[in-house]
Parts: C-alpha cells; sequence; structure tokens
C-alpha cells in the first residue's frame, strides 16, 4: 500500500524534490527566519534570549565602527564593479577578434587565478604588498625611484592592495562570461555596420554593447553581492579581522566579530539583516534600470 | 552609388590586410604583457618556495633568483617534517570528494523532479531555488553557526557538507540539461513498465553523465577552496582542511613561513593538473551561469 502510494506518478515528482524542500527549510528558511527573530534579541550562544525591540538596530545607527564597515564594503564593491566589468569587456572584445594569436592560451592563463583559494592568493598578495623595500610592489615601484610604501597601513593603498588581488582572481573569469556572451551575437551584425562605414568603437557601441546586456546584467549582479559580502580577501590581506584603524573592515567582517569573536549574536543579526537589505535594495534598483532599458529598445 | 560603395569596400579590405600584421602584433604584444603580470604572483610564490622563510621575513616576497639561498629544504620539510599538512590535505582531499558525489547526485535528482514532471507548488518551489541563488551566504551564517551548535554537529564534516547538499546553482544547470531530454524516453520507460525510480536512476542518469563533469569540476573547485564555513565550524586541528590549515601557519611572528609558502605552492597543483586536463570543462563549469543570460 505505501508503496504503491510512493511510487504512484502523482507523488513520485514530491519525493524527488524532498531533499531540495528539507535543505531549504532547515538551512534557509529557519536560520534567515531567526535571523529576523535574533535581530530584535539580546543573545549569546547557548544562553536565553532577551526581547530587545529595535534596540539593535537603533545602536547601529549610531556605531562609527559600523558605519566605516558599510563604507568600505561600498567602496570596494563600485570599485570592483568599475574595474572589473569595462576592463573584462574590453578584454574579451580583443580576444574574440579574428586577428588574435594564441587565443586559447591567453583565455586560460587569464582564468587561471581563479582556481587558487582566496587563502593562497591572501597570503601571496599579503607579502607581495609588505612593507619593506624588498618586497615586490616596493622593489617595483624602487626602479621608478619612489620611497617604499607602507601599503596595509594607509586606507588607499590598502584598498589597492584589496583591488589588486580582487581583479587578479576574478578578471579572467569576467572574460570568460563575456566571450560566452560574445558567441551569441551573430557575425552579419557586424558585417552589415561594415557596409555601412561603421568604424571599430561605433560597432562596439552600437551593437556590441546592447547585446551583451544580459552577460553584462548578470555579472553586475554577481560583483554586487560578492562586493557587499566580501570579508576572506580582508581577512588575508591583514591576517586577521584586526586592520589599523578598520581600514579593511568590511559589514561581513564586523557580522563576524561581533557575532562570533564577541558572541553578540542579536546584534550580530541586526548587521546581517542591514545587509541583506542593502544588498537585496542595490539588485532591485540595478534590475529595474536594466529592465526600463529594455523597454526602450 | 552602388559601384561607389563597392570601389570603398574594396579599398577598405586592401588597406585591413595591410593593417593586419600590425594589429596582430600589438594585440599579441599586450596579451603578452597582460599574462605576465597575471602569471608573477605565481611565480613570486614558486621562486620563494625554495627560500629559506626568514630570507622571506627579512627581504619580502620578491623575484630575486638568487642560487645561493635556494635550496629544495623547504620540500624535504614539505613531504618528511614533523607537521600537519598532508593531513589537512587528505581532510581536504576527502571532503571535496564527498561532498561533490552527494551534492551531484541530490541536487540531479531534485532537477529531475523539476523537469519531468508538472506538479502542484512546481513553480513556487523552482522560484525557492532561484531566490538561494540570489541571497548572499554570509548572511546566514550566525543562525546557521548556532543551529549546527544546537543540532550537535560542531566540529563534524556533516555540518560543513549538509547545508550545500542540494545546490541552487547545480539544481538550475542540471534542469536545463534536462530540458534538452526528449520526454519520449520516460514514456517508453512507463510503456515498458519501469518504476518511476527505475526510469530516473537506469534510463535518465546514464544520459545525464556529460553534464555531471563541469558540476563536478564547479563544485569541487568550490568545495577545495571553502574556508569561512569550514573555519567556523572546525575546531579540531586534526579535522582542519587545506585552506584553514594554511590559514593557521600565517602567524604574525612568521616561524611557520618555510612550511606555508612551499604548503600554498603545493596547494594549488592538483588543480593546475585537473585544469590542464578537463579544461574544457572547467570553463564550462564557471560559465555555467551565465548562458542563461
Amino acid at each position: 500500500m505505501i508503496k504503491r502510494f510512493l511510487y504512484s506518478q502523482k507523488v513520485a515528482p514530491y519525493v524527488f524534490v524532498l531533499p531540495f524542500i528539507l535543505v531549504f527549510l532547515i538551512f534557509w528558511v529557519y536560520p534567515l527566519g531567526s535571523s529576523f527573530t535574533m535581530s530584535f534579541q539580546k543573545l549569546s550562544l547557548g544562553q536565553e534570549a532577551e526581547w530587545v525591540g529595535l534596540d539593535n538596530y537603533t545602536k547601529l545607527l549610531g556605531d562609527t565602527i559600523f558605519l566605516k564597515a558599510v563604507m568600505n564594503s561600498a567602496v570596494y564593491m563600485l570599485c570592483t564593479l568599475l574595474i572589473l566589468i569595462p576592463l573584462p569587456m574590453l578584454l574579451a572584445v580583443l580576444i574574440n577578434n579574428k586577428f588574435m594569436w594564441g587565443r586559447e592560451f591567453f583565455k586560460s592563463s587569464l582564468f587561471f587565478p581563479a582556481l587558487t583559494s582566496v587563502v593562497v592568493a591572501g597570503t601571496i598578495f599579503r607579502l607581495m604588498f609588505g612593507e619593506m623595500d624588498g618586497s615586490l610592489i616596493n622593489s617595483f615601484l624602487g626602479l621608478f625611484g619612489i620611497e617604499p610604501v607602507k601599503f596595509l597601513k594607509g586606507q588607499v593603498t590598502g584598498f589597492i592592495a584589496l583591488l589588486a588581488l580582487a581583479t587578479w582572481r576574478w578578471l579572467g573569469v569576467n572574460i570568460l562570461y563575456f566571450l560566452s556572451g560574445l558567441k551569441s551575437i551573430p557575425e552579419d551584425y557586424y558585417e552589415a555596420a561594415s557596409i555601412d562605414g561603421a568604424s571599430a568603437w561605433q560597432k562596439f557601441r552600437m551593437i556590441t554593447m546592447p547585446l551583451l546586456k544580459p552577460t553584462t546584467i548578470y555579472v553586475l549582479t554577481i560583483s554586487i553581492y560578492a562586493g557587499l559580502a566580501m570579508f576572506i580577501e580582508s581577512l588575508m590581506i591583514w591576517n586577521g579581522n584586526n586592520s589599523p584603524k578598520n581600514i579593511g573592515l568590511t559589514i561581513v567582517g564586523y557580522l563576524y566579530r561581533q557575532g562570533i569573536e564577541k558572541s553578540n549574536l542579536g546584534y550580530a543579526a541586526a548587521v546581517g539583516i542591514v545587509l541583506l537589505v542593502l544588498a537585496m535594495t542595490i539588485n532591485m534598483i540595478q534590475l529595474a534600470f536594466s529592465g526600463l532599458f529594455k523597454k526602450e529598445d | 552609388m552602388k559601384k561607389d560603395a563597392t570601389l570603398k569596400m574594396n579599398e577598405g579590405s586592401a588597406m585591413r590586410v595591410r593593417k593586419d600584421i600590425p594589429l596582430k602584433i600589438l594585440l599579441f604584444v599586450l596579451f603578452t604583457v597582460l599574462c605576465g603580470i597575471i602569471l608573477v604572483p605565481f611565480y613570486a610564490i614558486a621562486l620563494a618556495s625554495f627560500k629559506p622563510g626568514e630570507e622571506l621575513i627579512r627581504y619580502g616576497l620578491n623575484l630575486k633568483f638568487d642560487l645561493s639561498v635556494m635550496s629544495f629544504d623547504n620540500y624535504a620539510y614539505l613531504f618528511t617534517g614533523d607537521h600537519s599538512y598532508f593531513v589537512w590535505f587528505f581532510n581536504s582531499l576527502l571532503l571535496t570528494v564527498v561532498q561533490v558525489a552527494l551534492t551531484l547526485i541530490v541536487s540531479a535528482t531534485v532537477a529531475y523532479g523539476f523537469s519531468a514532471y508538472e506538479f502542484k507548488g512546481k513553480n513556487f518551489l523552482f522560484i525557492c531555488v532561484l531566490l538561494i541563488m540570489m541571497v548572499p551566504f554570509e548572511i546566514l551564517l550566525l543562525p546557521l553557526y548556532t543551529l549546527i551548535f544546537n543540532l550537535k554537529l560542531m566540529n563534524t564534516y556533516s555540518a560543513i557538507i549538509l547545508p550545500g547538499i542540494a545546490s541552487a546553482a547545480t539544481i538550475f544547470f542540471f534542469r536545463q540539461y534536462l530540458s534538452g531530454i526528449p520526454k519520449e524516453i520516460i514514456a517508453a520507460g512507463r510503456v515498458d513498465g519501469a518504476s518511476e525510480y527505475g526510469i530516473y536512476w537506469r534510463l535518465i542518469l546514464p544520459i545525464m553523465k556529460p553534464s555531471f563533469a563541469a558540476m563536478a569540476i564547479l563544485n569541487g573547485m568550490n568545495s577545495w577552496n571553502n574556508f569561512l564555513w569550514p573555519f567556523m565550524v572546525l575546531s579540531d586541528e586534526r579535522k582542519y582542511t587545506l585552506p584553514i590549515g594554511l590559514k593557521t601557519l600565517l602567524t604574525p611572528y612568521g616561524n611557520n613561513y618555510d612550511l606555508l609558502i612551499v604548503g600554498s605552492f603545493f596547494s594549488i597543483v592538483p588543480i593546475f593538473i585537473l585544469f590542464v586536463a578537463f579544461q574544457k570543462y572547467f570553463i564550462d563549469g564557471m560559465t555555467a551561469g551565465a548562458v542563461k543570460g
């Protein structure tokens, strides 16, 4: 009887998707829900919770270290968008050019950094941007007569190290994304444009860019999340969650500091909710904008 | 008028032939320089793996090729020294293999459910799959941490494997792949008297094999390099994975740099070999998300 029930065509699909339903409920809905409730509580691991209403949120608004973390994450996200979208798009167009020698080799070499873990890549970059005059970046700068820089002690120079790491790891991946987008553009569009006497720039502006829009939106969406949720890069570059004057502190870094290091779970949950709202809002605005442009076409 | 246009075109293509060679050289030089820059960090760490850690502390990571300080000492220490590197290495390997195998089979099963049947709540459930892909995992860190704590799963590999076992991105990819498989196969299976599960297990799964490679690579890479969640969950040094172990070597005193550098470099090697052998699958796996647009 049970066997007939489980084997019927009506019940089988639910059996197939059951693992997803379970994982979704246990490891997604429940944690997200408890994140919401925790954010209204004062709570540490294994202890009784105490309801505090909106206290955590009002405290966050006046918390200068939190605001610093939000600022850092936002600036980091913005910089990665400004670097890691136009540059890979341009390089993908160049590498896709029919005059390109050794295309496959270059594609693989540029992709290679994405294979390393953040831990290994972060260690390498931390050492490369070391403050001794003999370390890689400083000895390079020395060639131009520039004094050694204490990269990881300054706000701007620290961010240069972080962004160098991000660019190094993600440039090749984003190039691959744009290349797969370029494949879907029919060759005759360009031929037609050539006949009309369009310049290379005009072709890029009028054909390539609009037709790459779906890929661009995809890259933009994942980059916004990755940028806002960045943490381990900073953890590795500064070898810990404490950077001088919090120059490398991010939103997730602050969540980790409050939640795990200080066992201040309620307050940290509020940080998480702010991050969620921030990420959702920015992406909704972004998607609405790209949707609006679609209507014009 | 028309003649004019063709004339212009011929002129253009003749010009292009002459312009070709410099353009080719220019592009080639540009990308060679770019790749050179990209590969510098690898060269630097490879070089450093032959130098004593003390040298690194004193002079920093650099590109000086100095045979007088270089030796195989670090490698000797890596393979014969008294440390946990290979414990971590095999933990990582084991965890990656188990995690990939479980994730692939569970995700493929779920994807088959979504693609082969029409059922109540299907669209809603699929929206949930997309929702998971849209929310950064980091937000769930703390509640997941308390959940794992309450389930008494701290310091176990189950805590690492279970939350990701029905991977949204993998389900999505498999569903796309399955939509290309004709429904007649399923109907024919039913006519032959196979059960719903028999059809999936014996008819569909074998057809899905090619799509497993790309997803195995993608999930394998993520698992091998996964850091934050295992770092929070695992506390026993004997259970550490490689990224966690390497992170613990990075101390302010720099007393472990011999092992850290050679170990970091050596951890890239297996992935590099896999990448060279299965390049196409790496690229398919990485760009799987973008193809849907």
